[in-house]
């Protein structure tokens, strides 16, 4: 992934917000975080909602890494970046407690839950803990706005069609019937389904898409492990294994 | 007798009616990616249901008693995460050295449960919902069976779609969301028992 890169734009902060945006959106893409976004992407408004808080911990998720790459042990770093994760996401949600009730009251649950997004830790795995902390800090801001659009368009569609709203304005005629299965758990499936197999569609005519050996944190793509991190992890085990060291300790943390 | 009623009522009641993935979107990251083969499929769902009822009993107990006397709930979230990430590990570890035979089952599954968002939810929720410890109990078997009988039945969905001839642009993912969608809209049916 990294060699690419550097074949073909020098990383700089806008290469990275390109990056994020469009060449590696963490959604269409690289189809990470599915959770969040098929769970709060009821309304064109709780998709931004999310996606903010999201781009916010994963900003500051990842400078805070990429300073702190030379200081933390590489066998306890799984541990440290969920630490480090883990208090930002602490600091969002008290924060959209105090100041954003009726948002942090429709998104709930999902908030704490942020610490498991994949994106968040693959995004420190794969770039913050490599790279200095401008580039990591754009790279978070990239990759967050990405997931923020692609929230978003998600919730206008779901939004669209279950209700006939977009951000809660009326587009579509009274006429329209509104399609409730739409902004209920259904619904998220098939809209998700459409956009990525759409995108498949303008994928195929441009290159086929080779199978990755390594896990680039492409979770569900990857279809013997759930996810990026334990893929990682075991492949490293086996190297471990391999060349007689005992280094299964830190697997999977 | 009540308490046993009121046991398998809930646990069914969370499988079915409520259940994880299709209605609540936990967890979904294993259920699209290790959903290939219906065998691979159940030992994640065995992996999760045990790490599902260890976890939420030993998230209970410190959140009753540790967190909430000190008044540190705002803690909760990194501590819940640490408390499962350091439980999946001892469980590991315990599994390898006294029962080999299902470690080398559930084995692989183990590290990637950690990021389960399942896992943490189920804890988080449960304490947000302030329920006693029958109920998180109820609540998490009956979430972690609800995980298990989604996976076991998507793998067995995707092992028969495998043969069949898809248009090319929904091969791959595509295809298993509209499945999960379908499978969503049929587990709605459950909701008519609802009691």
């Amino acid at each position: 992934m990294k060699e690419k890169e550097k074949k073909t734009l020098k990383p700089s902060p806008w290469e990275r917000l390109y990056n994020g945006l469009i060449k590696e959106n963490p959604t269409f893409v690289l189809m990470l975080g599915m959770c969040p976004t098929l769970a709060v992407t009821t309304s064109a408004v709780n998709g931004l909602g999310m996606g903010v808080s999201t781009l916010a911990v994963l900003m500051m998720s990842n400078l805070l890494i990429s300073l702190l790459r030379k200081v933390i042990p590489d066998r306890v770093r799984m541990p440290a970046y969920i630490v480090i994760v883990a208090s930002f996401v602490t600091i969002v949600d008290l924060l959209m407690q105090a100041y954003a009730r009726p948002l942090y009251a429709s998104l709930g649950l999902y908030i704490p839950l942020i610490v498991v997004n994949c994106i968040i830790l693959g995004r420190a795995e794969a770039y913050a803990s490599k790279n200095g902390p401008v580039l990591s800090l754009f790279d978070g801001i990239g990759m967050g706005l990405g997931f923020t659009v692609a929230l978003t368009i998600i919730g206008a569609f779901r939004e669209l069609l279950g209700t006939g709203c977009v951000f809660g304005f009326r587009v579509l005629p009274d006429a329209y019937e509104p399609v409730a299965l739409m902004v209920m758990a259904p619904g998220a499936f098939f809209v998700l389904a459409c956009l990525t197999a759409l995108q498949n569609k303008f994928k195929a005519r441009r290159a086929p898409a080779v199978p990755e050996k390594f896990c680039t944190g492409n979770c569900a793509s990857c279809l013997d492990a759930g996810c990026h991190i334990g893929t990682r992890e075991r492949s490293e085990e086996k190297k471990e294994k391999a060349s007689g060291a005992d280094g299964k300790e830190d697997a999977g943390a | 007798m009540n308490y046993v009623g009121a046991f398998f009522l809930g646990i069914l009641n969370h499988a079915l009616i409520d259940n994880v993935v299709l209605s609540r979107f936990l967890g979904l990251c294993p259920f699209l990616g290790v959903s290939r083969k219906t065998s691979t499929a159940a030992g994640m769902g065995a992996a999760v249901v045990s790490v599902i009822t260890v976890s939420s009993a030993v998230t209970y107990l410190v959140n009753r008693f540790i967190l909430i006397p000190l008044d540190l709930v705002f803690m909760r979230t990194i501590v819940f995460i640490l408390i499962i990430a350091g439980l999946v590990q001892t469980v590991e570890i315990v599994l390898r050295k006294k029962m080999p035979g299902l470690y080398s089952a559930l084995g692989v599954y183990l590290p990637l449960i950690t990021t389960n968002c399942a896992v943490l939810g189920v804890a988080i929720d449960s304490a947000q919902k302030q329920y006693n410890f029958f109920q998180t109990m109820v609540f998490s078997v009956g979430t972690a069976v609800g995980f298990l009988i989604a996976i076991v039945l998507m793998a067995g969905i995707r092992e028969r779609i495998e043969h069949n001839k898809i248009p090319k642009a929904f091969r791959g993912m595509p295809i298993v969301l509209l499945t999960a969608g379908l499978m969503a809209i049929a587990f709605f049916g459950f909701k008519g028992v609802a009691f």
